[in-house]
């Protein structure tokens, strides 16, 4: 697979890392989920992961989100050594996942949806509660300046588009501190304009200084956001490449499974070619609509 | 609502949202339908007592005793409602009834332990039990439903089969004088008012509906319980320690059915094995009719009150009403059914939640 391109130690960096996972494998059983596979996100930097369903990208992500500990290769933080023992751990060294469905709660209200677990308090001891006011502001700060405008923060979640709902929980995983953030196929259950959507405040996030790490399996939302692209394939490192090396053909081809679209493409262009109706005679009826009927 | 995309390519668009009224902001709550439920109930009974000329469901006795039916299912609906806005079922709570009242008996009885020690160990042993639930549920990561549906038979089996062992009964008498001398008994079965109809499990759900509201609403906790009933998974991600907010509310739970035992058994003077038969059912429905959704994620405990005071009203209303108390169920069951299809129809259209 990556034969075809420069080699992918090809890039220099000269920034450190804000995360880096270095020739990790992970083996459920005899099943190789993944195997020797590297990957940093620098500051600033948009990394698309790219794969086929099954390439490892989820056992990847999970890896650097601190659920699954890898079975051989480390991950390192600013350049040092980290063990991950929990999602907790990965949140603490400023590592957030957003996952595409298990982002945010539809029927809690934005503010609490915001706030879940980091809660602003009010008062001390047993009267230690929930400041409602504290997190309805901020929340409405927040989420005014990632350019969604709510009548009230009391409102469900489930009122907001899909778009809306990854953004707010990657404005909440920021807010939070994260420097990394982890994104989950935020774009693959989205129409064009909710992609559009998610994909402005990524490309804000980056801008701002996060590391992004971005899942997905549309060569059409990486390419226009990513700096590099580092794609699986079978549970292997498919190569790492910056923008400029490559085109959309080439990402298509690279993500595994080219060939096998190639060849479906055309067994897809020739029956197009058989209209409705007509079995051997083939009447070529393509373009022109009868008139008539 | 929110079905259709962005509006248009324009960066911030407007919001596509319409000033809303007051009455229409009171309906979007999760107790709403509940209000208007126990109203109707009310206004069916006050109505058959006017026109068959017996005002007692009206006068403050009548008032007094649905109240103290509404307690006694509101108390464990409470912690219900909680238990069911985190996304669980306890259906073992009604057999926890029955052995927090037995421990306190055989105490007492058997051991000659004084009440006032009697009740608190029974608290301690049942709250232990609800723990155990929690543990078994979040351990195993079976459904709740199947796990309390479990402990319901082996805590209702044991707690007979002990007590016939022990006691060759299945009740156990404790002797009013001997409750009359303890120094808390009063707290459990105080009763007292213009007519003594006022009894003090009203106070006891008053009580635990207004801690269990402020919890829900007003602390750290509450907002845990409603995202670990949202999503486990998205509330873990975020750092809410998933497997503690469900053990502390079995526990809760199991707690709320030692208050229940201890008032049942002050007020009567005994232990009963077959004590909070049912009370499951009961408590599921108060919860459904106050707005908790079966999913888990929504819900209140206000609502949960609201919906013990319509089963309560219900319950006395028919009785006053002179109409057979098999009609009881059959319009619970129909509460159940028009509240679940009111709160559906009023979440979705005032709520804005699809």
């Amino acid at each position: 697979m990556t034969g075809t391109m420069a080699a992918p130690g090809a890039q220099v960096r000269t920034r450190t890392p804000l995360l880096e996972a270095r020739d990790v494998s992970k083996y459920f059983g005899a099943v190789v989920a993944l195997e020797g596979v590297s990957l940093s996100v620098s500051a600033g930097e948009v990394v698309c992961l790219l794969g086929d369903n099954g390439a490892g990208k989820s056992t990847l992500i999970k890896i650097l989100s601190g659920v699954f500990e890898p079975d051989s290769g480390v991950l390192a933080v600013n350049g040092e050594t980290v063990r991950f023992g929990s999602p907790r751990d990965a949140l603490d060294a400023g590592v957030a996942t957003v996952y595409q469905d298990l982002a945010v709660m539809p029927l809690m209200s934005v503010s609490r949806n915001f706030f879940l677990g980091n809660e602003p308090t009010i008062g001390w001891g047993p009267f230690k509660r929930f400041d409602s006011l504290t997190a309805a502001v901020k929340s409405k700060e927040e989420m005014h300046r990632i350019g969604i405008e709510i009548r009230d923060t009391d409102q469900a979640v489930g009122t907001l588009s899909g778009g809306e709902r990854q953004t707010l929980a990657i404005a909440r995983a920021e807010h939070f501190g994260a420097r990394v953030l982890i994104l989950d196929e935020p774009t693959s259950a989205l129409g064009v304009k909710e992609s559009a959507i998610v994909l402005r405040h990524v490309i804000a996030a980056r801008n701002r200084g996060l590391g992004v790490i971005f899942i997905t399996h549309s060569v059409q939302h990486a390419l226009p956001i990513g700096d590099t692209f580092t794609i699986l394939s079978r549970g292997r490192h498919g190569g790492t490449f910056r923008r400029a090396e490559l085109d959309a053909d080439q990402l298509h081809r690279l993500m595994g499974g080219g060939e096998e679209f190639a060849e479906l493409e055309r067994e897809l262009a020739t029956l197009v070619e058989t209209p409705f109706g007509v079995d051997d005679d083939a009447a070529p009826e393509t373009a022109g609509t009868p008139s008539g009927s | 609502m929110a079905t259709t995309p962005a509006d248009s390519s324009e960066e911030s668009a407007p919001a596509r949202l319409r000033q809303v009224s007051l009455i229409q902001r009171l309906l979007a709550r999760p107790a709403a339908g509940a209000a208007i439920i126990v109203i109707f109930v009310w206004l069916v009974f006050a109505a058959i007592s006017i026109t068959s000329n017996s005002f007692v469901f009206l006068g403050l006795k009548g008032t007094l005793s649905y109240l103290d039916v509404a307690a006694q299912v509101g108390i464990i609906g409470t912690s219900v409602a909680l238990l069911m806005i985190a996304g669980e079922f306890d259906l073992s709570v009604g057999s926890l009834v029955g052995f927090a009242g037995i421990v306190i008996g055989i105490l007492v009885v058997e051991f000659n332990v004084p009440i006032w020690l009697a009740i608190i160990i029974s608290m301690a042993a049942t709250t232990g039990l609800g723990v155990i639930n929690g543990l078994i549920v979040v351990r195993t990561g079976l459904p709740s439903f199947i796990v309390t549906l479990a402990t319901l038979f082996i805590i209702r089996g044991m707690t007979q089969a002990i007590t016939a062992e022990i006691t060759n009964i299945t009740y156990i008498p404790m002797g009013r004088e001997r409750v009359a001398a303890d120094p808390i008994a009063w707290m459990f079965n105080w009763s007292g008012g213009p007519t003594g109809d006022f009894k003090v499990s009203i106070i006891w759900w008053v009580v635990m509906a207004v801690i269990g509201a402020y919890i829900l609403g007003r602390t750290r906790f509450g907002n845990w319980i409603a995202g670990v009933g949202g999503s486990a998974s998205a509330a873990r991600n975020v750092g809410v320690p998933v497997a503690r907010v469900k053990i502390t509310l079995f526990a809760f739970t199991a707690f709320s059915a030692s208050l229940l035992a201890t008032i049942q058994s002050m007020t009567f003077f005994s232990a009963d094995v077959l004590r909070g038969r049912g009370i499951e059912l009961d408590a599921i429905t108060t919860a459904v009719i106050g707005g908790t959704i079966l999913a888990g994620g929504y819900g209140s405990v206000v609502g949960a009150a609201i919906g013990a005071l319509a089963l309560g009203m219900a319950r006395i209303g028919i009785v006053f009403a002179s109409i057979n108390a098999d009609w009881y169920f059959a319009s619970i069951g129909t509460l159940l059914l028009v509240s679940v299809v009111l709160n559906n129809w009023i979440r979705r259209r005032f709520a804005g939640i699809r």
